[in-house]
């Protein structure tokens, strides 16, 4: 009984104070540190029930220590005196003050739920992600397509349309907007807000097979005139390689590359891999698992399954002068 | 822990009036037949609720791909027959109580043929002309309609199995006024059978055309 | 002349051997199966989970292949609701049920065996799918389009929906039997009001497994259907619909975490009143309540497809009513604690591990009315914050009950004491054990961790979490064990128990430990809700016939009883020891594999035997009531 009373209390002092301390973590992608209006209701509304939950807790726990300060052993005769208070104290603290708290934990989340549900303004801009096993490939309404990294000007609201290629994903920044699921053949959607610029981690959340650990993104939000120019360039046909670069690309026709990626203003034009005519442009590869560097792209290329064990991409056995040709043509694809 | 002979010899020995035949709700074995049903009943509402979801999922053509809507001829008749195959078997059952193994035979007999009869028109008549028009894998609506209607003849044969052992039993002599639990159960899973045929008829047959 | 005693034991009694142990239908012995079966796949699970948590100690770790990873949690799942928990509590309702009822057996015996064995099949066939490394892969709820063929070719998702189509013929099989034993079998006067709370707990888990199971088996009959025969429910081309699986799983699925934790209530409300000395305040909330949960829990299933973008007006009433299941559990909540309050409170191992259910069950209880706010749970749903709350219910609600229960009833089942210095520290070990493997987590939900990931990065915050939470699962895995081995040591060296350790007041501790075959000499007249405790002559032996005892010692009978006053109505002929039951579950077993590997020859080979073992089972010996 000592080692329970002790126990609880130091739960009781623990408790809250864990959640608040572990909670502020720096880098995490936390619903505790909403960075956009959706995110920062559900935030309020978590401390509420967290709150309510807290007091609850500790009138069951003074409750159970109560119960213990009167003990006796298995020998003792039954306590035959029945209390007076004992159902009407069932009846009051099981359903009549449960149903009052209850009830206003309900409306109150109604509430917070037409709000993240519905923006109070329209939206100027609206894109397209498709969750695919298991990168995500993002559309622009100017013709950009990309993967993985999502551009959104800051402060403002943008919709997403979000569908899936094959399996149920489901797509969640947390520091943004709760999740929404992606589900073949159905379109959901719901809106992003970013209050400050910043890079906002994304994963998939519903599980969908090998590599669903490793399906992450990255909303960027960056002001206005940056997300302009990005997405302007985005848009646009690859650039024309030069030097070693123009060889890089006829590897890439010859190879397996071209059956699956597409990189608009040439013959490559599959859509079964992300879109690679911006690659360089982009800070991750491989679903946001790898910086985009040099190193990181050949080993992609040619040991695709040690990187990301049951990914679809097969390995390329290419020489190495093909393969530096390809990783030169590659990185100018900016 | 025992209690001597003597200690219990002057009283008479409780619960040794009790009857040691019961039927309906007294036994045990139908109220196991009552619960079986009742999951049985769930298993087909889900079924039918998968029918609905699915065609109102669907888009406004239903059945789509340019399937005929289903005729109502062939299933009418078939639900006249095994409809009526309910009246032979409650008489078997009501028959039996009255100590009566004649009545019990013939119904029996009578409910088994019309089933049978049922049986033959689903697998044999229907089921071969539909596969000419789609199968199950066609899409949703094929593997809804031949999902539906194997599932219920299926049970309909479970029905006819258990329609031959009582009457096995029955020429046997196992069953007078007191013993015919058998017969009862039976009985309560065939008007079960029955039940269900009535709103697979409306699913599948009657509502395309609403 | 024989005592009445010997000739109950002449009647009842089965010889030992193999052969009784494959035809026993005993509800003793097959509860004991059940228990022994259903805490072996425990420790499966457990293993399952401590490769998952070692894995997931540190970011980056490889230990397991993502495949292996994908298997095991997949496995852990099933197993731990299909193949430990409801057979565990069936186990235990199995033995206790008829005893605290006053009854020799359970209404229908043989189908009762066919119940284990049938368990004991559909365990070891989705097992068996290790051997080939093709476990189900997809998450216990296994979602389409990802448990297609397309996706999942292997015959992984066939071993889990035929293993569960399977498994779901021996749960309705056990639910009919709790149903009708606790309607027709109760002893004389044991009307409604005087029903044991813990036999109100397995007849509302067994009425919702008769309306929830066949949504589960229907899913599962259709995947089977679309895998193995290109039937169209749930691939989207040619008018399919993967939200139809979800709608159909967590129809079931929802009602069967209430399965799970109502009769592990049932246990909670049996050893409160013993061990707080005082009869249980509230038995009217708390049956009301229990009936309240079978019902209410059908009506929230929506809630764990909040994210899937349902309309918002289904997903308010859904909200709702999820907010409202709150409601009869905490009414127990506080009936129980009343009990506690206004009694003398024993700390004994059972006591404890009461008290550690209530602790952790309520937190449980609270972070799901928080799950039913929608716009919380559609940011923390999939993430470890679930998983958190979910081994809260499941293992607070569930798993700390049946802990109690152990130390509770094993020394009637075995005769002997579990020794309570190693009780205690078993307690103790799985107390902060499981605190400490499972709160961490809902703050890595909190932090944005997705459940199911087979590796994680470094620096997001979630480092410090999955560390103390793989810390945690050892520990808790250590204090299981502790019970383990103290059950096992207590078989042979406890101390003798006798009838009545605890000075109980239901029917179970009026006869001896271990229970004859017979249960009681006498079937009781019962006159009070706490029998042992009102009517002294209970505890001296079968009730003498002038109190209202029935020795019944004519024949292989038990008494049939009207269902709402209990009044005695006939005298039922129960099964004998019978090997069909077992047969059957053979020749299912052989049909399923042939079914699995799509062998026509074996499945038909199968059908055959199947037929062949109904009719032996059914084949009249002019024994039991065959009519």
């Amino acid at each position: 009984m000592r080692g329970l009373r002790q126990e609880s209390r130091h739960v009781l002092r623990v408790l809250p104070l864990a959640f608040l301390t572990a909670c502020a973590v720096e880098d995490a992608p936390s619903i505790l540190e909403p960075a956009g209006p959706a995110a920062a209701r559900v935030e309020g509304l978590w401390w509420f029930l967290f709150w309510i939950s807290v007091v609850v807790f500790l009138v069951v726990l003074a409750l159970m220590m109560m119960a213990l300060r009167r003990r006796g052993r298995i020998e003792d005769p039954i306590v035959e005196d029945e209390p007076r208070w004992g159902e009407p104290f069932v009846a009051l603290s099981g359903v009549v003050i449960p149903w009052i708290i209850l009830t206003i934990a309900f409306v109150i989340s109604l509430g917070v739920m037409r709000q993240i549900a519905t923006a109070e303004e329209a939206a100027d801009l609206t894109i397209e992600v498709k969750g695919r096993m298991w990168w995500w490939e993002v559309r622009y309404p100017n013709g950009a397509v990309t993967s993985t990294e999502i551009h959104i000007p800051v402060g403002e609201r943008v919709d997403v349309r979000l569908t899936s290629a094959d399996v149920i994903h489901s797509f969640w920044v947390p520091e943004l907007q709760v999740k929404i699921d992606q589900i073949p053949g159905r379109e959901n959607s719901l809106w992003l807000q970013a209050d400050k610029p910043g890079r906002y981690r994304g994963q998939c959340a519903e599980f969908c097979g090998l590599q669903h650990a490793n399906m992450i993104f990255t909303v960027i939000a960056e002001p206005r005139e940056d997300f302009e120019a990005w997405v302007a360039n985005e848009a646009q046909r690859a650039r024309e390689p030069t030097g070693t670069g123009l060889r890089g690309r006829d590897v890439f026709m010859d190879n397996s590359c071209v059956g699956c990626h597409a990189i608009r203003g040439t013959d490559a034009a599959a859509e079964l891999g992300p879109d690679l005519t911006h690659l360089a442009s982009r800070s991750t590869l491989g679903s946001a698992i790898l910086p985009n560097t040099r190193e990181n792209l050949s080993r992609l290329i040619t040991e695709p399954q040690r990187v990301k064990p049951g990914v679809t991409m097969p390995p390329t056995s290419l020489s190495r002068q093909d393969l530096n040709a390809l990783l030169d043509y590659l990185g100018q694809l900016e | 822990m025992s209690v001597d002979e003597e200690v219990l010899a002057p009283v008479q020995e409780p619960g040794a009036d009790l009857p040691h035949h019961t039927s309906g709700p007294q036994s045990f074995a139908w109220w196991g037949m009552v619960l079986l049903i009742a999951t049985e009943a769930t298993l087909f509402a889900g079924l039918l609720a998968t029918y609905f979801y699915l065609r109102f999922k669907s888009g406004p053509a239903w059945p789509p791909d340019h399937i005929e809507k289903p005729t109502l001829e062939l299933p009418l008749i078939m639900s006249a027959i095994l409809l009526s195959s309910s009246i032979p078997v409650h008489m078997a059952d009501a028959g039996i109580k009255k100590g009566n193994v004649r009545r019990l035979k013939w119904g029996l007999a009578a409910g088994f043929l019309l089933g049978a009869i049922f049986l033959y028109m689903t697998w044999g008549v229907e089921w071969p002309e539909k596969l000419h028009e789609f199968t199950p894998s066609t899409n949703s609506y094929g593997s809804l309609f031949y999902t539906i209607t194997g599932f219920h003849s299926l049970h309909v044969l479970v029905g006819l199995i258990m329609s031959a052992w009582s009457q096995v039993r029955a020429w046997r002599g196992a069953f007078d006024a007191e013993r015919h639990l058998t017969v009862q159960l039976f009985g309560m899973y065939w008007h079960f059978v029955d039940v269900i045929w009535v709103f697979v008829l409306a699913t599948l047959y009657i509502s395309p055309h609403l | 002349m024989a005592t009445v005693a010997e000739r109950l034991e002449e009647i009842w009694g089965e010889k030992p051997g193999l052969a009784t142990w494959l035809m026993t239908v005993d509800h003793k012995k097959i509860g004991i199966k059940y228990l022994y079966t259903g805490f072996i796949f425990f420790v499966l699970g457990g293993i399952e989970s401590l490769l998952m948590r070692t894995q997931l100690m540190k970011a980056n770790m490889e230990i397991l292949q993502p495949e292996t990873y994908n298997q095991l949690f997949s496995m852990h799942g099933v197993t731990m609701m299909f193949l430990f928990a409801t057979p565990v509590l069936s186990g235990f309702g199995n033995y206790f049920v008829p005893l605290m009822i006053g009854a020799r057996d359970m209404a229908f015996p043989r189908l009762n065996a066919f119940g284990y064995w049938v368990f004991l099949a559909a365990g070891i066939f989705m097992y068996s799918a290790f051997l080939i490394g093709q476990a189900p892969n997809d998450g216990w709820f296994n979602y389409v389009p990802l448990a297609n063929k397309e996706f999942t070719p292997g015959l992984n998702i066939d071993f889990y929906a035929l293993g569960l189509i399977f498994m779901g013929v021996s749960t309705t099989g056990g639910a009919i039997n709790f149903i009708v034993t606790s309607f027709k079998m109760r002893a004389p006067g044991m009307t409604l009001n005087r029903i044991p709370i813990f036999v109100w707990g397995e007849l509302a888990f067994a009425i919702q497994v008769i309306f929830a199971l066949p949504l589960l088996t229907l899913a599962s009959v259709l995947l089977v259907l679309e895998r193995k025969f290109d039937f169209v429910f749930y691939n989207t081309e040619g008018g399919g619909d993967p939200l139809l699986w979800q709608h159909l799983f967590w129809i079931f699925g929802h009602p069967e975490v209430y399965i799970v934790v109502l009769p592990a209530f049932g246990l909670v409300s049996a050893i409160i009143p013993t061990f707080a000395r005082r009869r249980m305040i509230g038995y009217t909330y708390i049956v009301l309540a229990e009936l309240a949960v079978a019902i209410i829990g059908f009506g929230v299933w929506v809630h764990h497809m909040f994210s899937t973008g349902v309309p918002q007006m289904s997903m308010s009433f859904i909200s709702a009513a999820s907010f409202m299941v709150a409601i009869p559990s905490g009414v127990q909540v506080f009936a129980w604690l009343a009990t506690l309050v206004s009694g003398r409170p024993v700390l004994r191992t059972p006591m404890l591990f009461v008290l550690g259910f209530i602790f952790t069950f309520v937190i449980g209880g609270l972070t799901g009315a928080m799950l039913s706010a929608i716009p919380f749970d559609q940011a923390t749903t999939d993430s470890n914050f679930v998983v958190a709350h979910l081994h809260y219910v499941l293992f607070g609600g569930a798993v700390f009950p049946m802990f109690a229960g152990l130390y509770f009833w094993l020394p009637k089942m075995t005769g002997r004491l579990l020794d309570e210095r190693q009780g205690k520290l078993s307690f103790w070990l799985i107390f902060i054990g499981f605190n400490l493997n499972m709160f961490p987590l809902h703050i890595a939900g909190l932090l944005g961790q997705p459940r199911r990931l087979y590796t994680y990065e470094e620096g997001l915050g979630w480092d410090i979490h999955n560390f103390l939470s793989t810390i945690g699962a050892f520990m808790l895995a250590v204090g299981i064990l502790l019970t383990f081995i103290n059950w096992a040591r207590s078989m042979s060296r406890g101390e003798p128990a006798g009838n009545d350790p605890w000075n109980g007041e239901t029917l179970e501790w009026a006869t001896t430990s271990p229970p004859p075959s017979y249960n009681f000499g006498a079937i009781p007249t019962v006159r009070s809700r706490e029998p042992v405790w009102d009517q002294p002559e209970l505890r001296e032996g079968p009730q003498p016939p002038e109190d209202g005892g029935y020795p019944l010692a004519e024949g292989h009978v038990t008494l049939a009883t009207t269902m709402l006053d209990a009044r005695p109505e006939a005298a039922v002929h129960m099964a004998h020891e019978s090997i069909w039951p077992f047969m059957l579950t053979v020749s299912l077993t052989v049909l399923f594999y042939g079914f699995l590997i799509e062998a026509v020859p074996l499945a038909a080979l199968g059908l055959a035997a199947s037929f062949a073992s109904v009719l032996g089972w059914f084949w009249p010996r002019g024994e039991t009531q065959e009519t």
